[in-house]
């Protein structure tokens, strides 16, 4: 039953790897997690999460799970990284960006957001 | 399918039962459009019992009071009537032979909207109700207009289209190459595009009644049915046009404004809102 869903779900990431992120020309000084987090251009995090532990989190968004006490659930932090740069292994129906696997971040900027993510 | 539970324990149980009840809704690629919407229907009135599929006209304004209070008085005196106003005047005035609007279209063009789309077997394609003003435009010797400009087609559907308000959406798919714009429509609404990996389900279907940082998300069941809108007194947007912005949103290249793409998600669209009330030229923020 599921197939067709996947598949349709599959064609339409394939056509989206070749989309260039236009946000990611930005020069100055590198964004730390938290900005990277925040950043609407870069991780937009806050669109679909609260992070209750971060008094500046405003108006979050409520499609995903708040993050809160993440150390407690993800003990092994290269799990939490695997989730942020693909969370379609976990759930192939879920409406998060793969931020990795679509290169909507950079290697290096993911590592930034998993520290900060892991903090929370 | 399986999905694998991690150690976020319950919350993920959770995800993955959504996931899979979503699957259900979602992966009946054959599924008859009947099927389709009411699969929908009942996703929907499970997870929000408390609104009534009448309300769902509204989009996200029947999931906030407030916001719903505010849209009343601003539709008491909505700021666009100016341009209401002149949306009549075009469509009232002749054209250079003499004959009007209203010669082309059963009932002088009122209570007609809710047959549009529909799929014309002779053309093998979908009409819009765009595409009817200007076959009309064409047959009285005047040119037709551009399906994207919002001073000439987008302003004058805001009166015309507001000519069948009150009618019942009634879309019919008939026969197999009708089943089969349906279906390009239906494929478009769940395929994943864009940098982002959305599809418009994630953010209509699933998303629905969740807030996307402030914004609150509307569920497709009713999205087609009050077009054009005004955002403010006079930026009026087409049902199309909004296609293309979310598009945009999600960082997907748009299909063009008028072109076989999105007319056939526009019939998916309006068949999914069949059964409830036309109201042409509302506002939203
Ligand atoms: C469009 C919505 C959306 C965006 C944007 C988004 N997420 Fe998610 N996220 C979700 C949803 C929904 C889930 C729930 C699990 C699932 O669907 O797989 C989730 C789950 C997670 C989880 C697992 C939580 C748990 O309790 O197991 C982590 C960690 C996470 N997101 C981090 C992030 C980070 C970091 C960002 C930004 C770089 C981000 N998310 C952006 C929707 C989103
Ligand atoms: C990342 C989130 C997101 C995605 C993906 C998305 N939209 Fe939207 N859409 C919104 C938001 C936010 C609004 C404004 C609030 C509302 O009415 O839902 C909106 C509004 C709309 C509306 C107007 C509803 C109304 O009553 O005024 C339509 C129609 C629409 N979207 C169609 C689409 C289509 C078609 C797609 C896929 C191409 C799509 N959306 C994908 C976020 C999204």
């Amino acid at each position: 039953m599921c197939n067709h869903a996947s598949l349709i779900f599959v064609a339409g990431l394939v056509c989206g790897l070749g989309m260039i992120n236009a946000a990611s020309a930005g020069t100055g000084t590198p964004e730390t997690g938290k900005q990277l987090a925040y950043d609407s251009d870069k991780g937009n995090c806050l669109a679909c999460h609260a992070m209750p532990e971060q008094s500046d989190a405003e108006a979050p968004g409520t499609m995903g799970p708040p993050l809160v006490a993440m150390q407690a659930r993800y003990r092994d932090k290269a799990r939490l990284r695997a989730e942020i740069w693909n969370p379609m292994v976990n759930n192939p129906a879920t409406v998060m960006p793969p931020f990795g696997k679509n290169k909507i971040l950079t290697e290096e900027e993911i590592d930034k957001i998993t520290d900060f993510v892991d903090g929370l | 399918m399986a999905f694998k539970i991690r150690d976020g324990g319950v919350k993920n149980l959770l995800a993955a039962i959504t996931a899979a009840s979503l699957c259900l809704v979602i992966s009946a690629a054959d599924a008859t459009p009947a099927q389709d919407r009411q699969n929908l229907i009942n996703y929907f009135s499970a997870k929000f019992p408390s609104i009534p599929l009448d309300k769902y006209v509204y989009g996200a304004l029947a999931f906030d009071p407030d916001a719903m209070s505010q849209y009343n008085s601003i539709m008491d005196f909505p700021p666009f009537g100016t341009t209401l106003d002149e949306a009549k005047q075009m469509w009232d005035t002749p054209f250079k032979n003499g004959k009007t609007y209203a010669s082309c279209f059963p009932r002088g063009g009122k209570n007609i909207v809710g047959d549009y789309p529909y799929f014309d077997d002779q053309s093998a394609k979908v009409v819009t109700f765009e595409m009817a003003i200007n076959a009309c435009r064409v047959a009285n010797g005047e040119p037709a207009y551009r399906y994207g400009d919002a001073t000439t087609m987008g302003k004058l559907t805001a009166y015309a289209r507001s000519l069948s308000d009150g009618m019942l959406m009634n879309i019919k798919v008939n026969g197999a190459a009708a089943q089969s714009a349906y279906d390009l429509g239906k494929k478009l609404f769940y395929a994943r595009r864009g940098q982002l990996g959305f599809s418009c389900a994630s953010c209509h279907v699933m998303g629905a009644g969740e807030r996307y940082r402030s914004e609150l998300l509307s569920p497709v069941i009713g999205q087609a049915t009050h077009w054009p809108v005004f955002r403010g007194a006079d930026s009026l947007v087409t049902l199309q046009a909004r296609f293309a912005g979310c598009d945009k949103a999600l960082r997907a290249q748009p299909f063009a404004i008028g072109g076989t793409e999105y007319n056939n998600l526009e019939y998916f669209y309006s068949y999914l809102s069949n059964g409830l009330p036309l109201h042409a030229s509302v506002f939203r923020k």
